[in-house]
């Protein structure tokens, strides 16, 4: 029998392999993008889990929310991306240090 | 019903109509040629709706079920948010105009990321206040990148953008994890659910939403996306960053401590003596090897956060009203010092070293007074308004018997005011240079002394914001 205990593992798992994803990755600034997906399907995964376990609509709701913000939070990075990449035309996360901080 | 929900939301749906309107309206017409009077017509907006929610509000109400709250808290915030939004648009015109950077999103966008801000102070339930963060956040993104055409800029917007959307991340597991185990987003539900005794759960949540909200006041050790974000952004778009989101964030934490967590005030308040006391020691010993002003002033913020939060971590009414007051004198405190930053330039570059200004008093007389009062102010020193805001604070602590943290602070405010001091020291004792030989626009000028006029006049009575933060902390509090 699969219960909540099982879901709130699996994101808590995702959530984890995002935050690393964040800070280990030496490579691309989209594996940054992706790992942030990551973390916000995590917390999609704990919403609807509660939310079902609960009986609670509440929860769904928020997760189309989330769902709607990710996208525009994206979106946003996608282009800030861009505009890095005609500046500097590269997009290596050890190339983003004009500025050491 | 619903109308007299609308009623309560009113402002923040005036404000949003009208980012989208100007929206609308520049693209259709001049676009960046509308560009100057859309920044006027935005902190015209801005002063109505602050005055109107300063001299309308009354009591406490609340709308959509209680997502929406409005009582006297949200109000001082809110009208400080505008306030200071206002002051930072109009100094920034001229700033931006001469640089080729005055583009008609970035009003629209500051009005957008002041809705979030609004929001935000007044969330009464995880959804409201998910929402508005991530409104202000993904407009300030945008605004730190506004220079496209410059690598710093850009570099900045990505870094915030990346730390921003990480602790958005960590906030919303800790939200879902709070609705998991209090089986409801209302603050009022989660009070009740929390009790008097958290559940280890709940605690979880708490934890990582009170991180998420550390990233975004950008307290110690969730510190590292400022100096890098201050110094990138384009200078006006800092002055922005320093004061209205930072009010914002700080009305939103404690917002959540208190109507939220209130039950448990001695498990939070642990993690914000930490915050805070981190926060005043970074700030104030990484700035010292700072020679860049926009980094100095980024540090200098993290070191308020801390003083503010110290207001927070008393976990008393007067705390509260500690740090609504200190928040305000901040507030105005950067926004003079701003206007100064952005006249500095030399043929027509900006200039942000801080050497620059050696020997600026023998050139500008009045200009340096004015500045020396400003960082005397955010240095602490007695006769100047930044005293009093942390005189209040201190005092909170006391109260609270935080005898060792508000020791601790007095050591921090102490070494901050070497790096204070040394600009002052530069203006008034360095070598001879004629580094400097910007011009002041008059708005900016006006904003430079009327903000030192401030810190002066003020120890009379505060302007009387005393007893409206007291009012403020009440509501939240009880």
């Amino acid at each position: 029998m699969i219960g909540i205990e099982h879901y709130l593992t699996v994101a808590a798992a995702l959530f984890v392999i995002g935050i690393f994803g964040l800070f280990l990755n030496r490579k691309n600034i989209i594996i940054l993008l992706m790992s942030i997906e990551l973390i916000l399907l995590s917390v999609n995964i704990n919403f609807v889990a509660f939310s079902s376990f609960l009986n609670d609509l509440v929860g769904q709701v928020f997760t189309l929310f989330v769902l709607t913000v990710a996208a525009a939070e994206a979106a946003i990075g996608l282009a800030i991306l861009v505009c890095f990449f005609r500046n500097r035309g590269t997009i290596d996360v050890e190339d983003v240090n004009v500025m050491k901080g | 019903m619903i109308s007299s929900d609308i009623q309560i939301v009113l402002p923040e749906i005036i404000l949003a109509l009208f980012a989208m309107g100007a929206l609308l309206g520049a693209v259709y017409t001049g676009k960046d040629k509308t560009a100057s009077f859309l920044t006027w017509l935005t902190a015209g907006v801005f002063l109505v709706l602050g005055a109107w929610i300063g001299l309308n509000g009354q009591g406490t109400q609340e709308a959509f079920g209680g997502m929406f709250i409005d009582d006297s808290f949200s109000r001082f915030a809110k009208v400080v948010i505008l306030f200071s939004a206002a002051a930072v648009l109009i100094v920034s015109i001229d700033y931006m105009a001469k640089r080729d950077l005055l583009r008609f999103e970035y009003p629209i966008l500051v009005a957008l990321a002041t809705v979030g801000m609004m929001v935000m102070v007044s969330a009464g339930d995880l959804m409201a206040l998910y929402m508005g963060l991530e409104l202000q956040s993904l407009a300030l993104y945008v605004v730190a990148s506004l220079r496209r055409d410059s690598a710093k800029s850009t570099e900045a917007g990505l870094k915030y953008f990346v730390l921003g959307a990480l602790s958005s991340g960590l906030l919303l597991y800790g939200a879902s994890l709070t609705y998991g185990f209090a089986g409801t987003t209302l603050f009022s539900g989660i009070l009740t659910a929390v009790g008097h005794d958290v559940s280890i759960g709940l605690l979880f949540g708490m934890v990582f939403m009170m991180s998420g909200f550390a990233f975004k006041v950008s307290a110690a050790p969730f510190h590292m996306w400022t100096p890098d974000v201050y110094e990138g952004s384009p200078t006006p778009v800092t002055a922005f960053f320093a004061t209205a989101p930072k009010v914002a964030a700080m009305g939103l934490f404690a917002r959540v401590v208190y109507d939220a967590f209130g039950g448990v005030v001695g498990d939070w308040q642990q993690i914000v003596m930490m915050l805070s006391i981190l926060s005043m020691f970074v700030g104030a010993i990484a700035a010292i090897g700072q020679t860049n002003i926009k980094r100095l002033m980024a540090y200098s913020s993290i070191a308020h956060m801390g003083f503010a939060l110290m207001g927070l971590a008393a976990g008393t009414a007067m705390g509260v009203e500690a740090m609504l007051v200190y928040m305000s004198i901040y507030v105005t405190m950067n926004i003079g010092t701003f206007a100064f930053i952005l006249s500095m330039e030399k043929d027509g570059k900006p200039v942000t070293e801080i050497k620059a200004l050696s020997m600026y008093s023998k050139k500008e007389p009045l200009k340096a007074l004015a500045l020396l009062v400003l960082m005397f102010s955010l240095a602490g020193v007695p006769p100047m308004l930044g005293f009093m805001g942390k005189l209040a604070v201190f005092r909170a602590a006391l109260e609270a018997d935080l005898v060792w943290l508000a020791v601790a602070a007095g050591i921090a405010s102490v070494i901050g005011a070497f790096y204070y001091l040394r600009v002052v020291y530069y203006m008034y004792f360095g070598e001879d240079s004629d580094a400097l030989d910007g011009t002041m626009s008059p708005v900016a000028w006006g904003m430079l002394v009327a903000s030192a006029v401030i810190m002066l006049v003020g120890i009379v009575n505060l302007f009387g914001i005393v007893p409206m933060a007291a009012e403020a902390a009440q509501a939240l509090v009880n």
